[in-house]
């Protein structure tokens, strides 16, 4: 895209506050989906936004502005999951997610509560659920956030899908079959 | 089947779910579950899930924007903290400078540092002294001759050492003034001649532990220091010079400073 080359600059300069606040709403919800906990949720959205601005200028110039905020959302997300099993904290947090889960999902089950169910997913098929069916990106703007071929976001959306439902209608069963 | 069953995929169904199908491709699929019940289900409860998700988490988003999270607050933690660390870089910087200031100096006085003789400590810091303001012009003293006794009683005040200028006159030098400087964990002094063809000396002075009374000679670079100990103060002669032209130099500094008996 040769026209936006020169572009760069002039958008490095733009006022990030003008930019970047419209999405926090978003951003909160997105993170508070991944988490199940406000106040979690709130300080990813915090460190998602100081990554943003430290990296502001090495922003692409032809990028979403949104699908790259999610993006650093979703990354730092993962790395603080990955961070807190390499503590040796895995199986305690197994352990709690399953029980809490568990009695989530008796409660679901009644209550047809689809966000406790999207919690017994891995988080990439959070994501696509999230991202897709609640905050309306598009398949490629998703591709983009998930760093993968927009034609496996079609095919993993679809066993996503499929996979919510079975928990939502088989409960403690497909929470027993969670292994991964 | 008819054959009118255009076939489906499955790309078509989820973006169904996610009611992006336009006109003619949504009516073809609309269709198509029509005839297929159990597919239809499927679908259907797919996008029972969807709008079920998306109205728990509508009210996540129409909450107020916290103040934390407010882009200004942010950036002005950003700033507070890049203020906080440049001002660590420039005390790094400082401490790197004295410390290759030090080492600049102590590498020309001897290659290899061990622990250090008092001595050497009271030569070094006078060659250091030396070295920084030998070259002033503007302000080679800080109090000059004019007021030597006024001089002399601050520099013996602060030093605890009462110091009198030794008249260096028969050596061709002459007494310019004085300057406080810190030295080892107080004070120290330098007084500063010149002769008449510009040439400087110093005469340093601060408190030393040790009991090693030799004079101790060092070279740095062009400049000479005789350096010794005595009761309790260590003195050190300066100058550009030879060992032999300063050496008689020094022993009347040191027969004029020292108190006889």
């Amino acid at each position: 895209m040769p026209a936006g080359v020169p572009f760069p600059r002039l958008r490095a300069m733009a006022d990030p506050g003008a930019l970047l606040e419209p999405l926090i709403p978003a951003l909160r919800r997105y993170a508070y989906a991944l988490l199940h906990d406000h106040a979690a949720a709130d300080d990813l959205v915090q460190d998602t936004l100081e990554r943003a601005l430290s990296r502001w200028s090495s922003r692409r110039a032809d990028g979403e502005l949104r699908a790259w905020l999610f993006a650093i959302l979703r990354n730092l997300h993962i790395d603080a999951y990955r961070q807190a099993r390499r503590r040796g904290a895995e199986v305690e947090i197994d352990e709690v997610d399953h029980r809490e889960t568990a009695t989530r999902q008796e409660a679901a089950l009644e209550a047809r509560d689809v966000l406790a169910a999207l919690e017994q997913l891995a988080e990439e098929q959070k994501s696509l659920l999230l991202l897709i069916g609640v905050e309306d990106f598009s398949y490629e703007e998703t591709a983009r956030v998930l760093g993968v071929p927009i034609g496996t976001v079609m095919s993993r959306l679809s066993r996503a899908r499929q996979r919510l439902r079975s928990i939502v209608e088989l409960g403690p069963v497909a929470l027993l079959r969670r292994v991964k | 089947m008819t054959g009118e069953d255009v076939p489906i995929g499955e790309d078509e169904l989820q973006a169904f779910v996610d009611e992006r199908l336009d006109g003619p491709r949504r009516d073809a699929v609309e269709a198509h579950l029509a005839r297929h019940p159990e597919l239809r289900e499927r679908i259907a409860a797919e996008r029972r899930q969807r709008a079920s998700l998306r109205a728990q988490l509508q009210g996540k988003a129409a909450e107020p924007i916290p103040a934390r999270l407010r882009i200004a607050t942010i950036q002005a933690a950003r700033r507070a903290r890049l203020a906080r660390r440049m001002s660590l870089v420039a005390a790094a910087v400082a401490i790197f400078v004295v410390g290759g200031s030090v080492g600049w100096f102590a590498k020309g006085l001897r290659p290899a540092l061990v622990a250090q003789a008092p001595t050497t400590a009271v030569a070094q810091g006078a060659a250091a002294a030396y070295r920084t303001f030998v070259v002033e012009v503007a302000h080679p003293v800080e109090v000059s001759v004019a007021q030597e006794t006024h001089l002399l009683q601050w520099l013996s005040k602060r030093l605890g050492h009462k110091l009198e200028a030794p008249d260096l006159a028969p050596f061709g030098y002459r007494l310019m003034g004085g300057r406080l400087l810190p030295g080892g964990s107080g004070a120290a002094a330098q007084l500063m001649y010149e002769d008449t063809a510009g040439k400087r000396l110093t005469l340093y002075v601060r408190a030393a532990d040790g009991t090693e009374t030799a004079f101790r000679f060092q070279q740095d670079g062009d400049a000479a220091t005789f350096a010794w100990i005595d009761q309790g103060f260590g003195f050190a002669v300066t100058a550009m010079a030879s060992r032999e032209e300063l050496l008689p130099i020094a022993e009347a500094v040191y027969k004029g400073l020292t108190p006889k008996g």
